[in-house]
């Protein structure tokens, strides 16, 4: 049986982790690379890296980071944040990013969609979507949840699929940081209708919200970040939770 | 020495990667004197299987793959170029094995592509999976998948219907998952073919 994926995200600065990190037997909480080595270790399924380095220079070491990734960790990584244009991503994947996840630069430019689906194959492209309830609709935000679009939740993630995304990654705004579980309504109503795999994301707090999400809305993969980084959910516990919950875990 | 075949179809950073992690070296192959050079041959490939079976063609290797010897293995759609046809591009293949690669569309009601990780049932005392513990999970991620035939099957898997997720025949093997990226298991099996 395919296993339900377990994903810690990582905020990566100028090629260092930006949140804190409350790992015990890490000699920096900063290095990205020993973290995801730690993950990895962990049983972590796949890993995300959201790049927020906003610096030319910064993206160098960025490229380093992927690389380092790519040569000590034996799981697959995705990696987001300032791709733009084919030439970004394609730096990546020869660097050994598995996946790209691209949010705003999709919304701005959808055809970016079909093109990197294009050249790289739609296994490498996870479309990130943001969305925000407003007056009982769906709608895509930009720039972390501070800026709505006119676009509909729904419509856009159609959009994805068909121009040739591989996955979508979808944040619930109105639930992330709260940790009181994953906007499973929304996620259900979304995958009942996909065709190709979709990440829950925000809202994690406590181990029976993933349960909740992989039964509620069998979702592929459900994501979260401090949860993780601050051992307050350890991944090996996590997956005997779902196992004990006749739910497929690696 | 493994040396992998360098025909151009996909990024090769993570497979070279992986044998630097485990400590075995490898090569480039680009000409057929290269093949004399290494001892075990990897044939990588991500993409489209056509498009890749295309490129091997215009390499003007193939002749020297279908008379090897030594111990061949073909990784995702370098294992696919390794059966008779795929339904990727209508494409005939290299025939080494009488299999046919086929679309999962239509005849499963799971999503496509087949990704993650999913367990993987050892066969015909395969071995690659030698100190690998039946139904380990390896990682996937493809579209088109080989047929499970009894004759050929070093392991398979299930995703709606059983496929081969490894095959082999003589000195050739070819497994569907991604040992790059399977952890501590695809390391195994990468050390494992080295062994051979």
């Amino acid at each position: 049986m395919l296993a339900k994926r377990i994903i810690p995200c990582l905020d990566v600065k100028d090629g260092r982790t930006v949140k804190g990190v409350n790992f015990v037997d890490l000699r920096d909480a900063g290095d990205p690379v020993e973290l995801a080595w730690q993950y990895s270790e962990q049983g972590a399924d796949e890993l995300v890296f959201l790049d927020i380095t906003a610096t030319h220079e910064g993206r160098k070491t960025t490229i380093d980071l992927v690389k380092s990734v790519a040569r000590q960790v034996n799981i697959p990584f995705t990696i987001g944040g300032g791709i733009n244009e084919l030439r970004d991503a394609e730096i990546l994947l020869n660097s050994g990013a598995d996946k790209i996840s691209i949010n705003s630069a999709a919304v701005r430019n959808p055809q970016l969609i079909d093109d990197l689906a294009k050249s790289f194959g739609s296994q490498f492209v996870v479309i990130a979507v943001d969305t925000r309830s407003v007056e009982g609709h769906n709608y895509v935000h930009l720039r972390g949840g501070r800026d709505r679009t006119a676009i509909q939740t729904e419509d856009w993630i159609k959009e994805a699929e068909s121009r040739g995304a591989g996955e979508i990654l979808l944040t619930s705004m109105d639930h992330d940081g709260t940790k009181n579980g994953f906007d499973n309504s929304l996620l259900k109503k979304i995958n009942e209708t996909l065709h190709i795999p979709l990440i829950a994301s925000g809202g994690a707090g406590n181990q029976q919200h993933f349960v909740d999400t992989f039964k509620d809305a069998n979702v592929d993969a459900a994501l979260a970040a401090s949860v993780f980084h601050y051992g307050e959910i350890l991944i090996p516990e996590l997956k005997d939770t779902l196992r004990s919950n006749g739910i497929v875990v690696r | 020495m493994i040396g992998i075949v360098n025909y151009g179809a996909g990024n090769i950073f993570s497979l070279t990667a992986a044998l630097d992690r485990i400590g075995v070296s490898y090569g480039m192959i680009n000409t057929k004197e290269d093949f004399d050079l290494y001892g075990h041959i990897i044939i990588p490939g991500v993409g489209h299987a056509g498009a890749a079976m295309k490129k091997l063609q215009d390499s003007g290797l193939v002749d020297t793959i279908l008379a090897l010897k030594k111990p061949v293995l073909g990784i995702c759609v370098g294992m696919q170029l390794l059966t008779s046809y795929s339904e990727e591009g209508n494409a005939e293949m290299l025939s080494v094995f009488p299999l046919r690669t086929l679309h999962f569309d239509k005849r499963i009601h799971e999503k496509v592509p087949h990704m993650g990780w999913n367990s993987v049932h050892i066969e015909n005392d395969c071995p690659l999976f030698k100190q690998i513990s039946d139904n380990a999970y390896f990682y996937f991620v493809h579209s088109y998948f080989i047929e499970r035939d009894i004759r050929h099957v070093g392991a398979s898997c299930s995703y709606g219907l059983s496929f081969a997720a490894a095959i082999q025949k003589d000195n050739f093997y070819g497994v569907q998952f991604h040992p790059e990226k399977s952890g501590a298991a695809g390391e195994q099996l990468l050390l494992n073919f080295s062994r051979f």
